[in-house]
């Protein structure tokens, strides 16, 4: 294969401010003075009214925090964060926490969502379903949950579903056995942050035997200048039961850098299955001097503790300045399995460093990784993915492929695999690729009439197709559109 | 009708530019079969992949035109919409792409071009299947990647197919028998005379003459160090067959 010339790199190149995510949405906020100190992680627990063990709980990471290290040791290069220059909390003025139906919702807040293309009206889902199934939604907006739809319907069925500050006042004892039991609050710095001043998120509880009768999804939207968001998702799948849920993300273009540190907990129990999507799309910064865009260092684990347990990570990873993420999953119960299908791509001046953790506890458990990094423009793309076999992990397998594609001879691919095996009748695959858009792919196709941005696309979604044929239907399609965007610009 | 007149093109090399066609002229009325035969080397494949817009060539001099529209002047893609295909030597492998994703794609690339309505799915899924039912292919290669793992004969009537579904007006095969042996050459060619027409001209580049049994030229061009040095009916191919490139080449010059 031949390599790719200038006007390619061009094209993919002139991507630059195509962002369309990046608009800002005009509306009035409350915030939490600039800073970050144990008064605002108080301010925070109280705006929230929460118990006082949830307080005491924050104010234990808060503390762990001070005293803990940046995490070194990934391929990035990230500027110090000043953490007192940015805002904590920030939520639409006329704001209360509570139970909400899409009705009190501020019309602004309606556009801006209709705007990203997410609609929100239960009636005029419902409407279109011809076309698409109804996925239930719950919206995040800066720091707080604005409303969560198909509640009513959900309950019907014993789902709870809504944000996680309802979750804390209305179901305490399933958030005091849960919160921080699959992610400690002192796991990471930047878990340990979130677990101090995390503002929302989402909560969902499949009870047992349940199938869930809808997708649940959460949108985020960061919106406020200068602003952290910092949300935490807790989804608990009792025996038997089974829930694929969807995140998307976006946020403005703003020339400073805003700080996303989200922390995601699954457990599955004996029999249970929880499919948890990404589609990232935060604001990647300017394309030429990476100024500004979101820092996206997330934590997101999931616990298969019981029996024949499955959890399977599905990422389509487009956006962000610096994305700093390894959706992982501890197979504790017997013939467990974990599953992560990753699509990072990065342009411009971006950088990825992702890949997963699969811990094999149990006996006979599983896992799977399928990653899939695409690199362009002067970025880095970092795999980096852990495969541990416990002792008593009998019979325990792994299969590993990591692909990487690159476009361009500015931008880099890496991969870095740690295998660690204490149990000699584990099987363990691994294999890795990487290749660069051959001049003979793009000719051909543009012989058959694509333009080189249609052919980069198509070429593209081929690559990552084994991921994206993983996603939930409803979001395929899109996430096919946000590729062809993420690396040309004029698609979609 | 297809003009190509005093075309010149080079390519660039380690020691500098090489010229490989050395002033190419030749028209192809509407509805007519021409051949270019020629021994490795003489610039066959070149001038297809020169016509077709591959920018690893450089023209230097001439012109192209489909239908009096300058082709040289045109993107590799808005060439493909003005109706030139070019059936590949090599037909390239996409993988993860099916066939039925990349025809779709194809087909209303070039609409659009047109500016003609895009196919929905279900028409799409028509033609699909009527056209793999005239030349013979099973369904169930609309469900493997662009040519991945694709036998050779298998990947010329890929070529065929294509050229069948986006109905082009100049039809360019290089070397389509390359690699394929009698009974696959047979299916291939029986696709192509199915789609001779009064309106669609073809050029057949091909370095030996058995193709030719196949499909029959109204005229034949010889190619030798980026010139056409002889020009006559399908005899010339035989006469060429008989005496080998060397001899006719030396005996033209």
């Amino acid at each position: 294969m031949s390599g790719v010339s200038e006007e390619t790199i061009q094209t993919v190149t002139d991507m630059a401010g195509k962002y369309s995510a990046g608009f800002v949405t005009d509306i009035e906020t409350e915030k939490a003075p600039k800073g970050l100190s144990e008064d605002i992680v108080r301010f925070i627990s109280a705006k929230k009214n929460e118990p006082e063990w949830m307080l005491e709980w924050r104010l234990k990471a808060y503390r762990k925090w001070l005293e803990m290290p940046e995490p070194d040791w990934a391929k990035l290069d990230i500027k110090p964060i000043d953490y007192q220059d940015s805002y904590y909390y920030s939520a639409p003025k006329d704001h209360k926490d509570g139970p909400k139906t899409i009705d009190d919702v501020d019309p602004i807040l309606l556009d801006t969502y209709a705007k990203l293309g997410i609609p929100l009206r239960e009636q005029e889902i419902l409407a279109g379903v011809q076309e698409r199934t109804p996925v239930a939604v719950d919206v995040v907006f800066d720091s707080v949950s604005v409303a969560t739809t198909f509640k009513k319907k959900l309950a019907e069925a014993g789902v709870i579903f809504c944000s996680i500050s309802e979750a804390i006042q209305e179901h305490p004892d399933l958030i005091k056995k849960y919160i921080g039991s699959v992610v400690p609050a002192g796991d990471n710095k930047h878990a340990c942050l979130n677990s101090a001043v995390f503002t929302d998120g989402s909560f969902v509880y499949i009870p047992e035997g349940v199938r869930c009768p809808m997708e649940l999804s959460t949108y985020f939207r960061i919106n406020e200048l200068n602003t952290g968001q910092f949300e935490r998702t807790l989804i608990i799948a009792d025996k038997g039961s089974y829930v694929s849920y969807l995140e998307g993300c976006t946020a403005p273009m703003r020339d400073e850098n805003q700080l996303h540190a989200a922390v995601v907990e699954l457990v599955a129990h004996d029999d249970a299955e929880i499919k948890y999507s990404t589609v990232q799309n935060w604001y990647p910064g300017d394309f030429e001097t990476g100024q500004g865009g979101i820092y996206n260092f997330v934590t997101k684990r999931g616990m298969c503790e019981g029996r024949n347990s499955k959890i399977s990570w599905t990422q389509v990873e487009t956006g962000s300045a610096i994305t700093w993420k390894y959706p992982s999953c501890i197979l504790k119960g017997d013939n467990s399995q974990g599953e992560f299908y990753s699509v990072a791509i990065t342009n411009g001046r971006q950088q990825a460093d992702t890949g997963t953790k699969m811990i094999h506890i149990g006996k006979n458990t599983k896992s799977r990784i399928i990653s899939k990094g695409i690199s362009a423009g002067k970025s880095n793309n970092t795999y980096r993915g852990q495969v541990k076999i416990l002792a008593g992990a009998e019979g325990a397998r792994n299969f590993t492929v990591c692909d990487s594609l690159l476009i361009g001879d500015q931008c880099g691919a890496h991969t870095v695999p740690y295998i660690e095996s204490k149990n000699k009748s584990a099987n363990l695959e691994h294999e890795a690729t990487t290749s660069k858009i051959g001049e003979d792919q793009l000719f051909y196709c543009m012989q058959r009439g694509l333009s080189e941005e249609e052919a980069i696309a198509l070429i593209v979604n081929g690559f990552a197709r084994e991921v994206m044929q993983e996603l939930p239907m409803e979001f395929a399609v899109e996430a096919q559109k946000l590729v062809g965007i993420s690396l040309e610009g004029s698609v979609g | 009708m297809i003009k190509i007149k005093d075309l010149k093109a080079n390519v660039e090399t380690d020691d500098g530019a090489v010229d490989i066609l050395k002033g190419i002229t030749l028209d192809i009325p509407d509805g007519e079969v021409h051949a270019i035969m020629g021994p490795n080397g003489s610039g066959k494949s070149t001038l297809s992949y020169v016509l077709a817009g591959q920018e690893d060539y450089d023209v230097t001099g001439g012109s192209a035109t489909l239908d009096g529209e300058d082709l040289l002047e045109m993107s590799p893609e808005e060439r493909a919409a003005a109706g030139l295909f070019l059936a590949f030597q090599y037909p390239v492998e996409i993988p993860g792409v099916n066939m039925s994703t990349f025809l779709k794609t194809s087909i209303n690339s070039i609409r659009k071009q047109r500016g003609e309505k895009e196919l929905d799915a279900l028409g799409m899924l028509k033609l699909i299947k009527t056209k793999c039912a005239e030349l013979g292919i099973r369904d169930d290669m609309m469900k493997r990647a662009v040519n991945v793992g694709f036998s050779g004969g298998e990947k010329k009537r890929n070529e065929v197919l294509q050229m069948a579904m986006l109905e082009p007006k100049f039809c360019v095969l290089d070397e389509t028998d390359s690699g394929l042996d009698i009974d696959a050459l047979k299916v291939v060619a029986d696709g192509v005379n199915a789609l001779r027409d009064p309106k669609r001209s073809f050029l057949i580049i091909t370095h030996y003459q058995r193709l030719l049994d196949y499909i029959k030229p109204d005229v034949v061009h010889v190619l030798a160090k980026g010139r056409i040095i002889k020009t006559g009916g399908p005899e010339l191919a035989l006469e060429l067959e008989k005496k080998g490139y060397s001899e006719f080449v030396e005996e033209a010059a």
